[in-house]
This record gives C-alpha cells, structure tokens and sequence, in this order.
C-alpha cells in the first residue's frame, strides 16, 4: 500500500475511496517493515471509513494484524454521528496492566525471589481451566460489575489509596450489568480474580534505568535497583462473552453487507444497541479492574509472609489498553467529546487533565508498557502533545512478530526457563509449551517501541524495568 | 485427508480444516481449535454434554458451535477431546447443529498451554471445493 512520509516516525496513508479521514502510522522503518508484514495497513485504512471518524485513524508503534481493528489502532468517533464498535475494543476487554512499588531493593529480594514467586503462583490463580477462589453469586456479580475495584476495596483486597491511582478510580460510571448476557455471566462467575493465560503475567522487577528522575520521584521511583510489580490481565471469559455477543447482535440488527469486514460491524453510539454495548464494556472493564484489585492485594500478602512487612507497597498506576471511553479532545480548533477506541493502545493524558490523579496532574499520567516475557517494560509518562497526535495515546506493548504455533515449533519452554534463570530470571509457568508461544524472540523489541513513542512524543521515557521473577499464567 | 492444517498468523490463531461433507469440517475444526490449547487425543472422553446452536448462516453457526467450547470450558472446565453425532440441519437463513462433546474436567492432570479467547469472524471461510468441505476460522488468542 503506498505510504507517504511525513518524518523518521510518521506515514500517512492518503484518504482516498471510501476513506472519510487519512490514516496515520507512528513507526521507525524497522518497525514499519514487520507492520508491512500482515494486513495492518489495510485494517487501518477500514477503520478511516467508518462513519463520524474525527480527525484520523492512528496506527502506534507496536501494531500489528487485529481482526476488523488492527491491535494497536486508535480512532476516535463523534457521538452524534459516529459509532461504537466491539472489534475497536477488542474481546479482551480491559486488558490492562497494574504497576505497584515497592521500598525493597534487589538485596531484600534476590535471595528470596523463588520462595516470593511460588508463593504468589499458589495465591494467584493462573492458566486455563483455572476457576477463581472466590464463589460468588450472580447478585455479586452484577454488584461488582457496577462498582469494579471500589467493590473489591470494600471487601477488604487493598485501600481507597489504590482507587486513586487507578484510571476511572477503577470504577466506570456508565456501567449497567442488565445488558450482559447470561452466558456471560456465567463464564466470569468462577474466574474472578484470576490471572489467566496466553500473554497475561505477572512480574517482579527491579528499576534498570532512570531517564527522567524528577518525573520517576512523582512516580514513587527512586532508584536503580528499586523494586516493582507489574501484573497484566483482564476481564477473561466475560469480557470476552460480552465482545462475542455484541458483534452477533449488531450484525442481527445492522447486517454486514456494507462491512470491508465481519469483525468491523458497529452501532451508532446513541443508538440503544450501541448504548447497551457501551453500558455492559463499561461492566467488563470493571471486572477487569476487581480482577487487578484481587490480585494486587494477593501479591502484597505474599510479600508481607514472606519478608516479614510490606511497607511501601503502593500502586503506581493501572491502566486499561482495551477499551472504548468518552473523553473531550479538540477537533478543528473546538473541544467536544468523542467515543474513543482504543485497542491495544495505552491512554497518555498530559499535564491538567482532570481525569488522572491529583498527585500526577502537573506531571501527565504514568503510562505502563509490559514487554514481551523476559525483557525491559517501560514506565512512561503522558504529554501534552499526545492529545493532537493521536488523541493522548501511545502504545500497549512490545506486539508479536511470529505467530505461536511457529513459536511453539522453534522453542523448548524449559529452555527458554534455563537461559532465563542464566539471567537471574526466575520463571513459573502452567505450561512449558505456553512459555514456548510467548517466547520474547516472537516479539517486537520492546526498546524500539518505546524509543518511538518518546521521539514522537506520544509518551516520554520515565524508568525502564527488568524482570527478575515471572509468573506466566 | 488431512483433518485441520494451522497457519501462520501474528497474534492469533487460524486452521483450515477439511471434511468430506460440512458436518465432518465443522468436527475437524472443533479440534482444530482445541490444539491451539491442548492435545485432544490425550484427553479421556468420560463425560459428554449434547449441544444445540443455532445460526442465520453457516458462518454464525460455525462461530456458535466453536464458542460452545470455551464456554464449556469456561463455566465447567470441559476439556473437549471428540465430538460425535454431529448434525447440521436447516437451510437459508434457519440452521441448527446437534452434537455431542465427549471430553473430561480439567483438574490439573492435564496440560494446557494456550488460550482461545474467542472465535471470531475474521477471514472466515466455508467453502465446498470439488469432492470436500474446507473451514478456515481466526480465532484470539
């Protein structure tokens, strides 16, 4: 597909056919081959025809092939005239990452690493087929649907402290549980407060690197060696439900002939199919965040028996990389709101922004970049800038580059366990065929991802992470 | 023939999987998309649900069946080893599809090393070609 250059980092594709708005591409040649490789390009062209698309459908640095929206893909749509669409979110919905610190150093943790990860693998309920601790009824479940981690807080799994430094207090307003199938219920019932499969994880990690240390002192991040806890994960089998029964609802209601592709079906965003998608993704995201909640608070007991105290443990941020929100933005020189997608995509409001914490408000929000298992992750900050590049948003991680069969075929899990542990990496996993598909050799390099958003200033460098124990689920 | 072939695919995972008639693709693909999380012949088949969907086309039906497995698997912890006694029938815009899952509950005896998250449709195809059926189906992962 022909692709102009605007500089090093920014292509554009042109508008043209059916195209309301152009589309633009956050990328450094390298990273541009490997999103040349699959139907990237064509998936965000798709998504500059959808009707009231503002501005432009943006591309970031870590994008790859999506079904209907690339992964990666942020579009952004008037609320009066534009749409809603489950494939802009993603089944995964609130697919998100936690990021706590800490008051111990490497020292206090080294030696212990082994016992701290077997026991938070005992705590934490991870893999497939893996139901949760916690029975719950369907009366607790819609409760928690509507009150997402503040339900959490209340029942004793952390404090209002980690609320605060949450996105949306961890709590989305518009939430409504009555539009959510029974289906979907049925498939979060057992898997709350589990970590699940695939790429979720859960990492301790020591501060490898400060950039800014006026903005990682914000953070709670004071120096080299410090140590966090990242933990990923989302809304598992209800969220996903949830994807799955909207886009078979829509297509009911709207039919697909129109559709460059299936998986692009949509509503008008006032419509009452759309609103009721919008009102039940707002219920997933926050099983999502009860979900992150649960786990956090598991994690500090782990510390807690196993060192002695856990002083310090506060939550640095969480944020959501599957998600479809309202927030005001400026287009064509006038503030209005807008349904903003963002698939795979970490939110990165700058300085002022009402929406991030006090504490944060002068700096821009902490952004949270996972890396691929065994490498860097990345603590960023929002900017300023962000906001007309690519409506406050930057990438969600370090995106694959070989599928997990291939994986599967070029990597021995207890391999890759044995050349991690060379590092000092600790590894735990369900499935040493799972480590197998996860392999960071099937990843983009996270540094480059990361490198791109700071020069285009989607998100600034803060600290880099490396991991010391994993947990894969 | 060949019951399913996977093919590359970034993020996610795709099969093609071959039948003699439509019936047999559709039982083809169910364990086309159980390899991507375990190996279904070492699974024992010692406990059976009979499932029923419904589907406007085949597409939606095949989508409806294959999400009957995650859901199993979700809210029982159903491990799908073999599917038997499938039937498609209806036609136009009316079909439904009987079968019976045979598997067992997944209690740690067992490993699963990936994560179907859904079915979707992308790049869903359904095609009769020359003297068999051929499905091929994105699922997330």
């Amino acid at each position: 597909m022909e692709l102009k250059r605007l500089n090093d980092n920014t292509w554009e594709i042109p508008k043209q056919g059916e195209m309301k708005v152009p589309a633009l591409i956050y990328a450094s040649r390298k990273l541009l081959d490997s999103v040349r490789s699959d139907l990237t390009l064509e998936q965000a062209r798709n998504v500059a025809c959808l009707r009231g698309i503002q501005r432009m459908s943006y591309v970031m640095p870590d994008a790859h092939q999506g079904y209907g929206f690339p992964i990666g893909g942020v579009a952004a749509f008037d609320l009066d005239e534009g749409i809603i669409s489950p494939g802009g979110v993603g089944y995964d919905i609130n697919c998100g990452v936690r990021l706590l610190r800490t008051d111990y150093t490497e020292k206090d943790v080294t030696a212990k690493r082994r016992e701290l990860l077997a026991e938070i693998f005992k705590e934490v309920p991870a893999g497939v087929g893996k139901g949760g601790v916690t029975k719950l009824s369907q009366n607790v479940l819609k409760e928690i649907l509507i009150k997402g981690a503040e339900w959490a807080v209340e029942n004793g799994y952390g404090t209002n402290a980690d609320l605060q430094m949450t996105e949306e207090q961890g709590r989305m307003k518009d939430a409504e549980s009555t539009f959510i199938s029974r289906r979907a219920l049925e498939r979060g019932l057992p898997q709350l407060g589990t970590l699940g499969a695939g790429n979720h994880f859960l990492e301790i990690q020591k501060v490898d690197r400060i950039y800014d240390r006026a903005a990682a002192r914000i953070f709670g991040i004071a120096a080299e060696g410090q140590i966090l806890i990242m933990i990923h994960c989302g809304s598992r089998g209800l969220g996903h439900q949830v994807a799955s029964d909207y886009i078979q609802s829509m297509e009911d209601k709207f039919g697909i002939k129109d559709l460059p592709d299936r998986e692009l079906i949509n509503a008008p965003f006032k419509s009452s199919l759309g609103q009721q998608y919008y009102k039940s993704m707002c219920a997933a995201v926050n099983y999502a965040f009860a979900n992150r909640q649960m786990i956090a608070h598991w994690v500090r007991d782990v510390f807690k028996k196993v060192l002695g105290s856990s002083p310090g443990m506060r939550q640095v941020y969480d944020v959501c990389h599957n998600v479809a929100k309202v927030e005001k933005h400026t287009v064509d020189g006038r503030e209005k709101s807008l349904c903003v997608h963002r698939k795979g995509a970490t939110r990165s409001f700058g300085p002022g922004r009402m929406e991030i914490p006090e504490a944060y408000r002068a700096l821009g929000q902490p952004v949270i970049i996972p890396g691929s298992m065994g490498t860097s992750s990345y603590l960023l900050v929002g900017t300023a800038e962000a906001e007309e590049r690519s409506f406050s948003s930057t990438a969600h991680g370090a995106g694959r580059v070989m599928s997990r069969h291939e994986a599967i075929r070029r990597f021995r899990g207890e391999q890759i366990r044995d050349e991690m542990a060379a590092r000092g990496i600790e590894l735990q996993s369900t499935s040493w065929k799972g480590v197998a598909e996860e392999a960071s050799a099937a990843y983009k390099d996270v540094d480059e991802v990361v490198r791109v958003s700071d020069e285009v200033g989607l998100g600034r460098l803060v600290v880099r992470v490396v991991p010391i124990g994993v947990m894969k689920g | 023939m060949e019951k399913y072939r996977i093919l590359p695919h970034t993020a996610d995972g795709k099969f093609l999987a071959f039948g003699a008639t439509l019936e047999e693709a559709f039982v083809h693909a169910a364990l086309a998309t159980v390899s991507l999380m375990w190996d279904w012949d070492r699974i024992r088949k010692i406990q059976s649900f009979s499932i029923r969907v419904q589907g406007r086309d085949l597409e939606q039906l095949l989508l409806r069946f294959l999400e009957e497995i995650l859901f199993l698997l979700d809210t029982k912890n159903f491990l799908l080893a073999a599917v038997e006694d499938l039937k498609i029938t209806g036609a136009e815009s009316q079909h439904e599809l009987r079968a019976v899952f045979w598997g067992d509950t997944f209690q740690g005896h067992y490993e699963i090393f990936g994560d179907v998250k859904a079915v979707t449709y992308n790049e869903m195809k359904i095609e009769q070609v020359s003297d068999h059926w051929s499905v091929q189906v994105v699922v997330d992962m």
